[in-house]
């Protein structure tokens, strides 16, 4: 009640005094399209969640009340104007690392991975708000300097990133690691680095390969080996894949129809319900159906990209671009590990998996996304 | 400080359509895999994906219903539920196991027992012959690993009645005793094949389609009267109570088709609920052999009479109650004296018996015996059955031909013994007997004439009606019935055994005109009454009174003096030699 107020109280105010008429969805601090993609996405989840988690009405509408949280916090985000959260910046990241610290000191372990800090009423995962704060902080660090940065200034940066990841892969949590990885090497990319830097760190990478092989897990090492050749051992570590494929290729064109995916609903695939839920959609509505979540996906890296050339700043446009360029590229990797591309790694897809922490944060982001969008005033600090 | 570079404008650079176009590209070979997937790779995919989810399973065969000559169910099928076990898929920390385990009737710690010891299985039965409602139950528990299939069971609504007589089907309902055996391929049907939908966890989720039918097995009718069989039961299992005896059989024959209409054995079994108590399972009636004993004089006596020396009224010498054959001594327990051939068979005279048929040619009372059908299986096709011993001697031993004139030395099935006799109730014509409802007359094959059966039978008479006769207690109120006893001592590892006794009488009625026979053993009875006519007699009495009132034979005979005679007075009354003593 009190934004439609709000709302009326503005438009009023610009009738009076005859300035430029501002949209509903700016005055609302949103961006109408991205909103929409978000929410089709998210229904179009739904959708494929109930199918995938076998009819289960309780799983659905727990994953819709997630959502109906998480699309409150993107509202609720989008009304803070972009100048708050660069001044905040450094003290959630500072908060974040300290609880990251506290997770491998005292966290709850489930699963083999210690990830959740127990908050009484519900348990926490700080790397999934590291997420979110990954490229606030490296956009407020980089916002300070003229780009693109120096070398000095990368390997600040660099230390930054690698405090939160290495904290997270402790856990461990492989997955989320990589994801606030490339939050933070996003945001680096750009701020302009110079092509030469970027390829010596290609070569460096490529040399420091073995070694971090030699640092791997054998589970992680396994699971690489696996991807190049799953038949090696369908029953145990190529099975994942293996029926995951089958799914997708099973589908057809056309697919099988909703609801008539004999992969999933017999079980067949694992965590058809989370991480595996795109090869549900793949057997149940077809190469189509894939065609159709991938398009969201790339409607909404469009126009976050859209977003991030408009920014008005530069911790806008590495904020916003960065949040986007994270969004799509999970989604990008977990299609890709479904699909049999990249080794299975613990990623969801997002707006789609079944997930708490995860979901909430993504369309959270995009909050911070619209509010960079939607508060084009600047305000000198 | 964070303004300088306010004239950047990224959407124009180099660098950020570069980095556009990565994107794209990652979104195109996304796009390139999955086609490569579902569309170029789709009909290996889908069978793949058919080959974890599609199976043929067997749909189990309804065995044929037995039932009886009138269509009363014997034996019937019932809908069961079978539960199995994959130890691979099994979990040992299921908390729905206590639930399953009370269900089944057993605990947690046998299950888990049963899926480590097969842990290299994948089908272990946990149990099978469940009330399909618990069935219902374990399937909605859904516990990984464990599955539940449908079969069938039977059920014998008779019980321990027909026990004997239809045997019994294993777990797999198979036949293993009886009938259910030697008409399996007939009652059991063809299991059919169907095409299911299984989860990863075994679960049959959908059917698909039939592959095969299941053919059901077919029906069986037999020849027995489940009224003349409860009412045969009844009476054999009162007089082996009464008499303390160890064992007893009873067979009722129509004479005129050959058909067993009953067929009962003491001891006996429940087949709905069997224990391991396997002394109890044989038919004895068909499987076990003994020494007829005084039965056989009435063949022996066919066998003179046929030959045309010796005629009905013809009179014998008996005394001095004793002979000598070859070296050795065939007594009576009395003297008789000079007796006419019904007194012989009411006395039961072994030394009448021997003297005819030492006068007879050597080999006559063997082929008699033979054609009779000694030695030989009957055509009843129950499993197991014994065909008896009939030796065969050439030149014959004297002694060995005079003791067989009255039954020893030789063994026969109680059926055969029945069998033999209802020859005579059908004028001399031999009829295969049949545990099967015939529809139509059997072919008979003439063993004797009909004029000697019909002397036969007018001369066994005597054995129950005339004074001092071994069987009057045998007499049933209305009917006209005649017949043999004979009681035989037991044999032991080392001879014959002191007070130990096989009682038995066999009996046809109406005497005139034979519709039924009934025989009625008992074996080995602990109490002081043990003769055949005294023990078998009463129990065939009931019988065959009792059958003959249920087929609606019109009574024949009104005198008094066919009410028995309490027991009391009859064995004051009766010269009890048809025991043989060596």
């Amino acid at each position: 009640m009190s934004l439609l107020h709000a709302y009326w109280q503005t438009w009023i105010h610009h009738r009076r005094r005859r300035l430029p008429y501002r949209s509903w969805w700016q005055t609302l601090h949103l961006d109408g399209p991205l909103l929409l993609a978000l929410l089709c996405l998210s229904g179009c989840g739904l959708v494929i969640l109930y199918s995938a988690s076998g009819q289960n009405w309780l799983t659905v509408s727990q994953q819709a009340v997630k959502l109906s949280l998480a699309f409150i916090f993107l509202v609720i985000l989008a009304q803070i104007p972009p100048q708050r959260y660069r001044l905040w910046a450094p003290w959630l990241y500072s908060i974040c690392v300290l609880m990251l610290v506290m997770v491998l000191a005292l966290g709850v372990i489930s699963k083999g991975s210690q990830r959740w800090l127990n908050l009484g009423l519900f348990r926490f995962q700080p790397s999934e708000l590291m997420k979110l704060v990954m490229p606030l902080m490296l956009a407020w660090y980089f916002d300070g300097f003229h780009l693109p940065p120096t070398l000095k200034q990368l390997a600040t940066a660099l230390v930054l990133i690698l405090v939160p990841v290495l904290l997270v892969a402790k856990q461990p949590d492989l997955g989320t690691a990589l994801i606030i990885a490339f939050a933070g090497i996003g945001v680096i990319l750009l701020a302009g680095i110079r092509w030469r830097i970027v390829l010596c760190a290609f070569i460096a990478l490529a040399a420091l390969g073995p070694m971090l092989w030699h640092f791997m897990r054998d589970y992680q090492k396994q699971r690489i080996f696996t991807l190049l050749n799953p038949e090696h051992d369908p029953l145990g570590k190529g099975y994942h894949i293996i029926q995951s494929k089958i799914a997708i290729g099973s589908g057809g064109l056309w697919g099988k129809g909703w609801l008539h995916g004999s992969q999933a609903h017999l079980s067949f695939l694992p965590e058809h319900a989370t991480d595996f839920i795109f090869a549900v959609s793949g057997e149940e509505f077809g190469f189509l159906g894939s065609v159709v979540l991938i398009s969201l996906f790339g409607f909404i890296l469009g126009r976050g990209l859209f977003i991030t050339s408009g920014a008005k700043d530069s911790f806008g446009r590495l904020a916003a671009g960065s949040i986007t360029l994270l969004f799509f590229l999970s989604a990008f990797v977990n299609m890709a590990m479904v699909s049999g591309l990249l080794p299975v790694v613990g990623i969801p897809l997002p707006l789609v998996s079944y997930g708490g922490t995860a979901l909430v944060t993504f369309i959270a982001c995009f909050g911070i996304v619209m509010s960079i969008h939607a508060h084009p005033k600047l305000v000198s600090t | 400080m964070h303004s300088s570079n306010k004239n950047y404008a990224p959407a124009k650079s180099w660098r950020f359509k570069a980095m556009l176009g990565l994107l794209v590209c990652f979104a195109l070979i996304l796009i390139g895999r999955i086609v490569y997937l579902s569309v170029f790779n789709q009909r290996f995919l889908k069978t793949q994906g058919d080959i974890r989810a599609l199976r043929v399973v067997t749909i189990p065969a309804y065995r044929g219903m037995i039932t009886d000559r009138n269509g009363y169910p014997l034996a019937i099928s019932t809908p069961v539920s079978a539960v199995w076990l994959d130890p691979l898929l099994f979990d040992s920390q299921n908390p729905q196991l206590s639930t399953l385990a009370k269900l089944l009737g057993s605990n947690v710690r046998d299950i888990i027992a049963r899926a480590a010891k097969n842990s290299h299985r994948e089908f272990v039965y946990l149990k099978r012959g469940l009330d399909p409602v618990v069935g219902k139950q374990i399937i909605d528990l859904a516990i990984p690993g464990v599955s539940v299939q449908q079969e069938y069971k039977r059920f014998y609504p008779e019980g321990e009645v027909t026990a004997h007589l239809l045997g019994f089907t294993n777990i797999d309902d198979q036949g293993q005793e009886g009938l259910e055996l030697t008409y399996n391929g007939w009652l059991a049907g063809v299991p059919g094949r169907k095409q299911v939908l299984k989860d990863r966890l075994g679960r049959t989720v959908a059917d698909i389609q039939t592959v095969k039918p299941a053919e059901p097995g077919h029906n069986l009718s037999l020849s027995i009267d489940r009224r003349m069989q409860f009412l045969a039961y009844q009476a054999l299992s009162e007089g082996v109570t009464k008499f303390k005896a160890v064992s007893g059989s009873a067979i009722v024959i129509d004479v005129k088709t050959g058909e067993i209409l009953a067929m009962v054995n003491v001891p006996t079994y429940n087949p709905n609920n069997r224990q391991s108590d396997h002394d109890a399972y044989r038919n004895r009636a068909v499987t076990d052999v003994y020494e007829p004993g005084s039965v056989m004089k009435t063949i022996s006596m066919a066998s003179a009479l046929a030959s045309g020396q010796i005629q009905a009224n013809t009179k014998i010498d008996t005394s001095p109650g004793y002979m000598m054959v070859a070296g050795h001594r065939v007594e009576d327990e009395h003297d008789n004296g000079v007796i006419d051939m019904a007194t012989l068979l009411a006395k039961s005279s072994n030394v009448g018996m021997s003297k005819i048929t030492l006068a007879l040619p050597p080999d006559q009372l063997w082929q008699t015996f033979h054609a009779f059908g000694f030695g030989q299986v009957t055509n009843s096709n129950f499993p197991g059955e014994s065909a008896g011993i009939l030796r065969h001697e050439n030149p014959w031993h004297l002694f060995d031909l005079a003791t067989m004139s009255f039954g020893y030395g030789m063994s026969a099935t109680p059926l055969q013994v029945a069998a033999a006799y209802a020859v005579l109730g059908n004028e001399g014509v031999k009829l295969p007997v049949s545990l099967l409802r015939l529809t139509t007359a059997p072919q008979g094959q003439r063993i004797v004439d009909a004029k000697v059966a019909r002397d036969l039978l007018d001369l066994l008479e005597a054995v129950i009606y005339q004074h001092g006769g071994t069987a009057p207690l045998a007499k049933v109120p209305g009917y006209r019935v005649t017949g043999k006893t004979g009681t035989t001592r037991l044999l032991g590892p080392h001879g014959y055994l002191k007070h130990r006794y096989n009682g038995a009488f066999v009996g046809l009625a109406p005497a005139h005109k034979p519709k039924l026979l009934v025989y009625v053993q008992i074996h080995d009875p602990q109490g002081v009454v043990y003769y055949g006519g005294y023990t078998a007699g009463p129990v065939f009495a009931k019988i065959m009174g009792n059958s003959l009132r249920l087929l609606g034979v019109l009574p024949d005979d009104a005198s008094p003096e066919t009410a028995p005679p309490s027991v009391s007075d009859a064995l004051q009354d009766a010269d009890n030699n048809d025991v043989n003593d060596f």
